[in-house]
């Protein structure tokens, strides 16, 4: 039978210990919750421990939840064994007043553009990244996009009033 | 076979092994029948630009055999797609670096308002950036409303007066979207 990510947690746990907040399964992928200062250290971990392998990192983006006071702002993992063909999600979260995060790039070389991505969007600050620039778009754009503070329309149209789009 | 009219010569005098007429109807019907264009495609509307310019519809039968992929020979710029902002500097400065008599077409609905993309990335319409003289539109527009466009700037072409882009007007244009 193969292994799943689920029967890896107790192996995770001892591994991380308090810096685990958190493990469970959603849409069918194992989610480990960790601590904020402690994230890189963690996935360190789940690289080169020889029993979880985790040496491909598959995505890493950025997530915004304005409702959760005090931990809005949050970075996500995504890293896979080739393997064994186990993936598994990494999620911290942090305050948005203080958006600073350890870099990956030590660990893997593609967070960079990643990274530069995601402060781009949300404007988490990647400490230690070799280049934190925005990578999508325009230089002079002035806000962080995808934060939910930001309004969903363009302000410059002026082609759509209220009276025919009902906005 | 369909029926082939023959294009109707400007007003002038004809005598016998001559034809004499005003310099403005000579080299506005030249303008006119031979626009190059400069295709700016960037998404779907250019796929059907692809169409209009291939045999089927065959955009060389309106003068416009030869699509300029440089701006330097250019004398119609088409701007088939979605314009990001941070593409917009680059349609400025291809626009700048027409030679004049230059016209500019809109092409779908991205180019002439922003279309469905209502969002902060999306320039809401070229015309925020340079002026544009015909819009067509479409989302994306058939081969047929292209070349309805397209013989759309052949009219303005074909009436432009001689010294139009010289004028104030035209200068005064220009500056309002910030050029010299």
């Amino acid at each position: 039978m193969t292994q799943t990510a689920t029967e890896l947690v107790p192996h995770i746990q001892s591994l991380l210990g308090n810096d685990l907040l958190d493990a469970y399964l959603s849409y069918d992928m194992t989610t480990l919750v960790v601590k904020s200062n402690a994230v890189i250290n963690a996935l360190k971990t789940l690289k080169e421990d020889e029993k979880l392998d985790f040496h491909f990192m598959t995505d890493l983006c950025g997530v915004h939840y304005p409702t959760n006071k005090g931990l809005e702002l949050g970075v996500v993992y995504h890293l896979h064994n080739f393997k064994t063909n186990i993936r598994i999600r990494i999620e911290t979260f942090f305050s948005e007043l203080d958006p600073r995060l350890e870099t990956a790039t030590t660990l893997w070389p593609a967070a960079n553009w990643m990274e530069r991505e995601t402060y781009d969007f949300y404007g988490i600050i990647f400490e230690g990244h070799p280049d934190l620039r925005r990578i999508l778009n325009m230089d002079d754009l002035g806000m962080f996009p995808m934060l939910k503070y930001n309004p969903l329309e363009d302000q410059t149209r002026t082609d759509k009033n209220d009276k025919m789009f009902g906005r | 076979m369909s029926e082939i009219n023959m294009g109707q010569a400007p007003e002038g005098i004809q005598g016998s092994g001559f034809f004499a007429t005003s310099f403005e109807k000579v080299i506005a019907l030249a303008r006119s029948n031979s626009l190059w264009p400069l295709p700016f495609a960037t998404s779907c509307c250019g796929i059907e630009f692809m169409a209009t310019m291939a045999s089927t519809y065959d955009i060389a039968r309106f003068g416009s055999e030869r699509p300029s992929f440089s701006p330097r020979q250019a004398d119609m710029l088409m701007v088939m797609g979605t314009i990001a902002k941070k593409m917009a500097p680059v349609v400025r400065q291809v626009y700048e670096q027409m030679a004049e008599p230059k016209w500019v077409m809109a092409v779908g609905a991205c180019a002439s308002s922003g279309g469905i993309f209502d969002t902060y990335s999306v320039l809401q319409g070229i015309d925020k950036i340079v002026p544009v003289d015909v819009y067509v539109p479409g989302c994306p527009p058939r081969p047929e409303q292209i070349i309805d466009g397209l013989m759309r700037v052949q009219h303005l072409a074909k009436n432009e007066p001689l010294k139009y882009r010289d004028s104030d007007e035209y200068k005064k244009l220009l500056s309002g979207y910030g050029f010299d």
